[in-house]
């Protein structure tokens, strides 16, 4: 069998030559190639967890005819998500939540000194509302696509838990830069919230902290926003990948059904 | 039910699986309902409230306000820098206006600067005797009583006093009125508290207690 030839590899990668003597030992120098300790070590994970089958499940299903951009949005979403989580993850690293003038100065400082501080914030900043876009836009598209119908509502359900969730992503997100605009639009949203008759008093109580804006709220919030509600979001968005790849996913209403072949008892039977 | 033996409710099976389940809630329960409750806590805890002077009596006309800024005391942790104070219209009060009966907590009326629609600071306009509301359009005349816009009750006022040790003016306690300007303890903006609203937005666990003496609607 005619062979390619072989590329021209650095040193440290070029297959080791056999060593001399008698060919007993064959065998051993192949399994240190290191151009193979990729698949070994996947193998190796492999052997031990079966994660293939799960990683195939998960990615190479099938999909319906007519499939389009559309359907990208949900995963959009979901890097939007994401993209929420690393930039915030290391917003906190800047971050002090210090309802007495260190919160703001952390912020100043994050925006005007930390090296791409202003990049990283305004991912975040930008990517909150890029989120909320991408998925009111999802939204749209399963509903008039029809896709939230049988068997699929639960996959619905706990998307709009996770819209509401996002929501108070952003409510809660918006106190931390501690600005008059952050002050004020919290103490507005916390007012609205106490209009719930019997218990909006309370819920009003416990997202202060107290009966007013005080020295706990801003940690308060804090605490909701990046730790409380991210982990439901990520619990969440793994049961909606779950329901997604285990129901499928809906073909565009616009495509015919395939005509139903008759039953010809003649033919058939 | 099949038993193991004539007579048996309730199968070793059955048994170890409900010990197991059991004892899985119980640990699970032990740190969970502490830090609910330590979360939900401050909703039960009443707010503590010192007096603060304001200055002297004569530094308070009869017929326009001089502002004050004052501290909103909470928790353990106490004043959180700015965050925590708030803004409070005084005047001396005036008999030809105040009808609402006069005790010893108001003969200086203090108005809170919250909007009684969602809660911006309003701004006393000398010019046309009403408080404006930057935010949504609510206008209050000199009571403090609505005189236009969205928000549902007159505004909040803080319980007055004079410290004869000190000579000095002191500002207690916040509370609500309804448009009667009868007192009850402190509601969120928002809230009526005229007819039905009163039941619909209960009192407050969290709100400080009003001084001794004083009838304040629950």
């Amino acid at each position: 069998m005619p062979r390619l030839p072989a590329p021209p590899l650095p040193k440290g990668l070029r297959p080791r030559p056999k060593p001399p003597g008698d060919d007993n030992g064959a065998g051993v120098a192949d399994t240190l190639d290191p151009l193979e300790a990729g698949v070994t070590a996947v193998d190796w994970i492999d052997e031990r967890t079966s994660l293939t089958p799960v990683g195939r499940w998960l990615l190479f299903r099938k999909v319906p005819r007519g499939v389009n951009w559309y359907y990208t949005l949900g995963s959009a979403t979901l890097f939007a998500f994401l993209n929420q989580a690393v930039t915030g993850v290391f917003l906190a690293m800047y971050y002090r939540p210090d309802a007495s003038g260190g919160a703001y100065e952390s912020v100043r400082y994050i925006t005007t000194d930390a090296f791409l501080g202003q990049f990283v914030r305004g991912m975040h900043k930008w990517g909150a509302s890029v989120m909320i876009i991408l998925i009111f836009l999802h939204m749209g598209r399963v509903f008039f696509f029809g896709a939230y119908k049988y068997p699929r509502e639960l996959t619905w359900i706990i998307g709009v838990v996770l819209l509401i969730l996002t929501l108070a992503m952003g409510f809660t997100g918006y106190l931390l830069p501690l600005d008059q605009r952050a002050y004020w639009a919290t103490v507005v949203g916390v007012n609205i919230n106490a209009g719930g008759p019997f218990i909006g008093p309370y819920l009003s109580n416990f997202l202060f902290g107290g009966a007013d804006f005080g020295a706990t709220t801003l940690s308060r919030f804090y605490a909701i926003h990046m730790l409380i509600i991210p982990g439901a979001i990520v619990a969440l968005i793994g049961a909606h990948l779950y329901l997604v790849t285990k129901l499928g996913i809906t073909a565009p209403p616009w495509l015919k059904a395939e005509p139903e072949k008759q039953f010809q008892p003649e033919t058939d039977v | 039910m099949p038993g193991a033996f004539e007579g048996e409710t309730v199968t070793r099976r059955r048994f170890m699986v409900g010990v197991a389940n059991g004892a899985g809630a119980l640990a699970a329960a032990a740190f969970t309902l502490p830090a609910l409750a330590f979360a939900v806590g401050p909703v039960f805890s009443h707010e503590q409230w010192t007096w603060q002077p304001i200055g002297p009596s004569s530094d308070f006309p009869n017929d326009n306000f001089v502002t004050r800024v004052i501290q909103i005391q909470q928790g353990p942790l106490g004043a959180a820098g700015n965050v925590n104070n708030t803004l409070a219209y005084v005047r001396t009060r005036n008999p030809a206006i105040d009808t609402e009966p006069e005790d010893q907590y108001n003969h200086w009326i203090a108005l809170s600067s919250r909007c009684m629609h969602l809660g911006c600071p309003v701004r006393w306009t000398p010019a046309a005797a009403r408080f404006i509301c930057p935010c949504h359009g609510g206008v209050y005349d000199i009571r403090g009583m609505v005189a236009g816009g969205p928000p549902v009750r007159p505004l909040d006022r803080f319980y007055t006093r004079f410290n004869h040790a000190t000579g000095l003016v002191e500002v207690g306690p916040r509370y609500s009125v309804n448009s009667e300007l009868r007192r009850f303890s402190p509601r969120y903006p928002g809230e009526p508290l005229d007819g039905i609203g009163q039941y619909l937005y209960p009192r407050q666990f969290a709100q400080p207690k009003p001084p001794p003496g004083v009838s304040q609607k629950k």
